[in-house]
């Protein structure tokens, strides 16, 4: 089942002819997953075409986002617009009734997010992201191929397996699923929620969707300085989690005051320092890795103490 | 980015937002004028940089203090002249301290109470919040863990914004009443107008204060701006004074490299902001310290990295260099190659222990094997960590 997004997930992506869209939306047509769409205004009726392996791959594009999703069938949209008509881009995502938008692009104004978080009260659509690498749910071709790949992972990483991964941070996942899967641990679903303070999906929501996931066995989840979320998690995974959690916080050493590079990523008034979410998780009977050197081993440890 | 106070003042002045008559001075005939001005009463004199603890700093030259009031435009010259040109230190700027370009000349007001007044962002809500309080001129952080009952907070409706009943509401709540009410209520709205238009992320009014003669007046703030948003803000981003920033990081920002200067000596080169917290976490872990952070993002050049080896080695407390790439996406050979063209350009002379992972990888290992150079290779983050750590230690 994985969560979210399945192998058969039908992903439109918008910005598919700029440089970042188009090198992604390439990667994951060779990763077998099923992008069906390209959304550029004014570029409706030209085909977006790629060639690799001895595959010719051909992907209609179209002006708007409701033409796509009507025309195509795709329910999730992918992201890669320039920050300054992003939030536009989220919008157009949820007026088209969108299941899921994931949102990469980094840089948008948080007064933006704040407005786009208001709006999406109420409609169907979740948004994951923004400053987010997307997320994968890995197929059982070699190499994990003919999974869902949404957004800037590289999928070669990835496992099919049982293990579920949420975090902030980018290459902070890949270093967590490239651990799981040199120990021979696959994944479920790899989702990464994105940097920056206001975001459409948070560590807790994705808890909940992995506990709920009969295909999820145990979680990795990978947190950073900043805000609250990672407490707000723990305090509910220690009442309702029926799975092993193996954690990780990134920011011990970083001075207080600094934006360490993610717009979130920063300790101000006293609050989001990395040691008071580490005793959170801890009270919460998760375990915390002590490196992030050592977050697949935490988990595999947590597991085998769990039968 | 930071603003100057005197900065703030002037973003106070076009909002609206009520703050004590004055203006900033870059000379001591300047500022006799800018007393001058002000009707000849008393004026305080503060020395601008971007610190906290000015009052209680001691200049370079013996001089004491980085505020001062002054009974006339005559001794407000002086006083200038004492600060403009000189270097200030305070406990937040480091024993190297800052140099003086300009003071602040304002009206120096009698104050009959102290408030406390904020807008920032709520991340738990992802909306705006107003926080205020009656115990003004205070760490606002000791209030909170001390007194809370003190401390108010009003939630503002994202796309509505700060409502006039609300403003009302916290007047009151301050016991800010008759006339100043009306005053309290035009201030927060002002404020509240303005970290909007700007995109702030922070403007903390501390202290607010009435005057004996019934004045509402914002005297000191401290602002942040969303960096996100700084492409839409040109007229914040004119404020930037990067003479007040670590060089090294003005000379990151502009090849779009993010470097955090810390006063370790391992310094690290990282792609990710996540990763790059890791390791720092990782060489503390195991008896280091890190020099920075810094994180070259996800597709750095050849160029980039370049960049990024000589704004680390300017660092002379740097003993030993760490790179750690996840290279997920970006092919590890041309990593190696820019890491190596780096090392030779800059004549490295200490420690290198890269870590490459990912595409490509064991193309990315031969190139840096072949170099000839002396560079350390790590299976993975934790031996990486542990060979940057034992060299440097072994160095010293």
């Amino acid at each position: 089942m994985a969560i979210l997004v399945t192998p058969q997930t039908r992903i439109l992506v918008q910005g598919i002819t700029g440089d970042f869209g188009s090198r992604h939306a390439k990667l994951s047509l060779e990763y077998g997953s099923q992008v069906v769409a390209g959304v550029t205004p004014g570029k409706g009726g030209q085909v977006f075409e790629h060639q690799a392996n001895t595959h010719s791959y051909r992907v209609p594009i179209f002006d708007t986002v409701g033409d796509a999703a009507k025309q195509t069938g795709a329910t999730v949209a992918v992201i890669f617009v320039p920050p300054p008509f992003a939030a536009d881009a989220i919008l157009e995502g949820v007026d088209a009734g969108l299941d899921l938008v994931v949102a990469i692009t980094e840089g948008i104004p948080v007064n933006d997010m704040v407005k786009v978080k208001s709006a999406l009260k109420g409609s169907k659509t979740r948004l994951i992201g923004p400053n987010c690498p997307g997320l994968v749910t890995p197929g059982d071709g070699p190499n994990s191929h003919g999974g869902c790949r949404i957004g800037i992972a590289p999928g070669y990483i990835h496992r099919k397996g049982s293990i579920g991964v949420v975090s902030r941070s980018g290459t902070l996942t890949y270093e967590a699923v490239w651990q799981l899967t040199t120990r021979g641990y696959g994944q479920s679903t790899c989702v990464g929620i994105g940097g920056d303070p206001v975001n459409g999906t948070s560590h807790l929501d994705v808890l909940k969707m992995f506990n709920e996931d009969p295909e999820t066995e145990a979680i990795i989840m990978i947190g950073e300085i900043g805000g609250s979320a990672e407490e707000e998690a723990a305090a509910w995974a220690a009442a309702n989690c029926k799975k092993p959690i193996a954690a990780f916080i990134a920011g011990a050493t970083a001075p207080p005051g600094r934006r360490m590079g993610h717009a979130g990523a920063i300790v101000s008034g006293g609050k989001g320092a990395a040691s008071d979410k580490i005793a959170a998780l801890k009270a919460a009977g998760i375990a915390v890795s002590p490196t992030p050197a050592a977050m697949a081993e935490t988990l595999i440890q947590a597991m085998k103490e769990r039968r | 980015m930071n603003i100057h106070e005197y900065q703030a003042r002037e973003l106070f002045e076009k909002f609206g937002v009520a703050t004590s008559p004055g203006g900033v001075a870059t000379s001591p005939a300047q500022a006799e004028q800018r007393a001058r001005s002000l009707g000849g009463k008393q004026v305080v004199v503060k020395a601008q940089i971007h610190a906290g603890g000015r009052g209680k700093g001691t200049f370079t030259n013996g001089f004491k203090g980085g505020v001062h009031l002054c009974d006339s435009p005559e001794a407000a010259a002086d006083m200038a002249s004492k600060m403009l040109g000189n270097t200030l230190v305070t406990h937040q700027t480091g024993p190297q301290g800052k140099q003086v370009n300009q003071v602040l000349v304002a009206e120096a007001v009698d104050i009959s109470r102290e408030l406390y007044f904020a807008v920032l962002l709520d991340r738990a809500t992802s909306a705006p919040v107003v926080i205020a309080s009656t115990a003004g001129g205070m760490d606002i952080e000791e209030v909170a863990e001390h007194s809370p009952e003190k401390i108010l907070r009003e939630s503002v409706h994202p796309l509505l914004g700060l409502q006039p009943y609300q403003t009302r509401k916290l007047a009151h709540a301050l016991g800010l009443t008759g006339p100043l009410l009306a005053q309290a209520s035009k201030l927060f709205s002002a404020l509240f107008k303005l970290f909007l238009a700007r995109d702030c992320s922070q403007i903390e009014v501390n202290p607010l204060v009435v005057t004996p003669d019934g004045r509402l007046l914002a005297l000191d703030a401290k602002f942040n701006f969303d960096d996100n948003s700084l492409y839409r803000q040109p007229e914040i981003v004119a404020l930037r004074d990067k003479s007040e920033e670590d060089p090294r990081e003005v000379a990151a920002s502009e090849f779009n490299l993010n470097y955090i200067g810390l006063d370790g000596n391992i310094a690290c080169l990282v792609n990710g902001a996540g990763l790059a917290m890791a390791t720092m976490d990782i060489i503390q872990h195991y008896g280091g310290k890190p020099a920075n952070f810094l994180d070259v993002g996800g597709g750095a050049s050849k160029d980039q990295v370049a960049a990024a080896f000589k704004i680390i080695l300017s660092d002379p407390n740097v003993q030993g260099i760490l790179v750690n790439i996840f290279g997920g996406i970006m092919d590890c050979n041309v990593i190696a190659n820019g890491i190596i063209a780096a090392a030779r350009e800059t004549g490295l002379a200490i420690p290198l222990v890269v870590r490459l992972e990912g595409n490509n990888v064991e193309e990315g290992k031969k190139t840096l094997a072949q170099s000839g150079l002396t560079i350390t290779s790590a299976s993975d983050l934790a031996d990486a960590a542990q060979k940057i750590v034992a060299a440097v230690q072994k160095n010293s």
